[in-house]
């Protein structure tokens, strides 16, 4: 693997961009695929990314994607001003979603994103505070394989 | 392997975006919603959906799949299309069902 200390990097996301959802998280896949992290992290980072990425367009105003890549680790948080979530532990169920139903039509919102995130993480932390905005740590370990 | 170049002419299918033509077909995911897409196609399927908005693309790139299927005579957008050029990604149209094409590419992959 090509990394010596750390990489970081960050990405503005602009809430309702949906022409241009997904740039970070590729641009994200393509720089881990670089550097020769294995397939499977890449792969998993992507995903996670990638929903949460998609997660600040439908619900946020506005937020950053910050990432860190170690020979051990990477770590994706994003920090939205956002609405905030309510009840993290309902936001965690399979199918709860408070997407409106323009953005369902589109066929996002169906509850799966923050479960999928879950999914594809080793870990996975959200903060949130209601009126604000939502924080979501993920880190995704890359130093099997 | 059946290859993303093969199955044009075998299922007859229109080329809307020509990308990595190259690409090996793994299987095939049918859906319309991206979110189950998202979470559970696999990488080098082929994607079959009505969906024809920009974020369809973001989804085959991420995921790794290997091209999508717009059914029902429907069309990928504008920016669909571009985004679509510049991420390599293929897309197919036809006017036939999701039935059909599943149909026939049920045979030809498994």
């Amino acid at each position: 693997m090509k990394i010596k200390d750390s990489i970081e990097g960050c990405f503005q996301l602009m809430g309702g961009d949906f022409t241009n959802a997904g740039a970070a998280s590729s641009e994200l896949k393509s720089t881990l695929a670089r550097l020769g992290v294995s397939q499977d992290a890449v792969r998993r980072a992507a995903i996670a990314a990638f929903e949460a990425e998609m997660n600040v367009i439908i619900h946020a105003v506005a937020g950053t994607m910050h990432y860190v890549i170690t020979t051990e680790e990477v770590k994706i948080t994003l920090t939205d001003m956002g609405p905030g979530i309510e009840d993290i532990e309902l936001a965690m169920q399979e199918g709860y979603s408070t997407a409106p139903d323009w953005v369902r039509e589109m066929g996002w919102g169906a509850g799966m994103g923050l479960p999928n995130i879950k999914k594809n993480a080793d870990k996975f932390k959200i903060d949130s505070v209601v009126g604000e905005g939502a924080t979501l740590e993920i880190t995704i370990c890359i130093k099997k394989g | 392997m059946l290859k993303v170049s093969d199955i044009a002419e075998k299922v007859g299918l229109d080329i809307g975006v020509k990308g990595e033509l190259n690409k090996d077909i793994t299987g095939c995911y049918i859906s319309d919603l991206l979110s189950d897409v998202m979470a559970n196609s696999k990488d080098g399927e082929l994607w079959i959906t009505l969906q024809t908005h920009p974020n369809i693309v973001a989804v085959a790139v991420i995921k790794g799949l290997s091209g999508i299927i717009i059914t029902n005579g429907r069309f990928p957008e504008p920016d669909t299309v571009k985004k679509a050029e510049s991420e390599n990604i293929t897309i197919f149209t036809t006017h036939k069902t999701t039935f059909e094409i599943a149909g026939l590419l049920y045979n030809m992959l498994k």
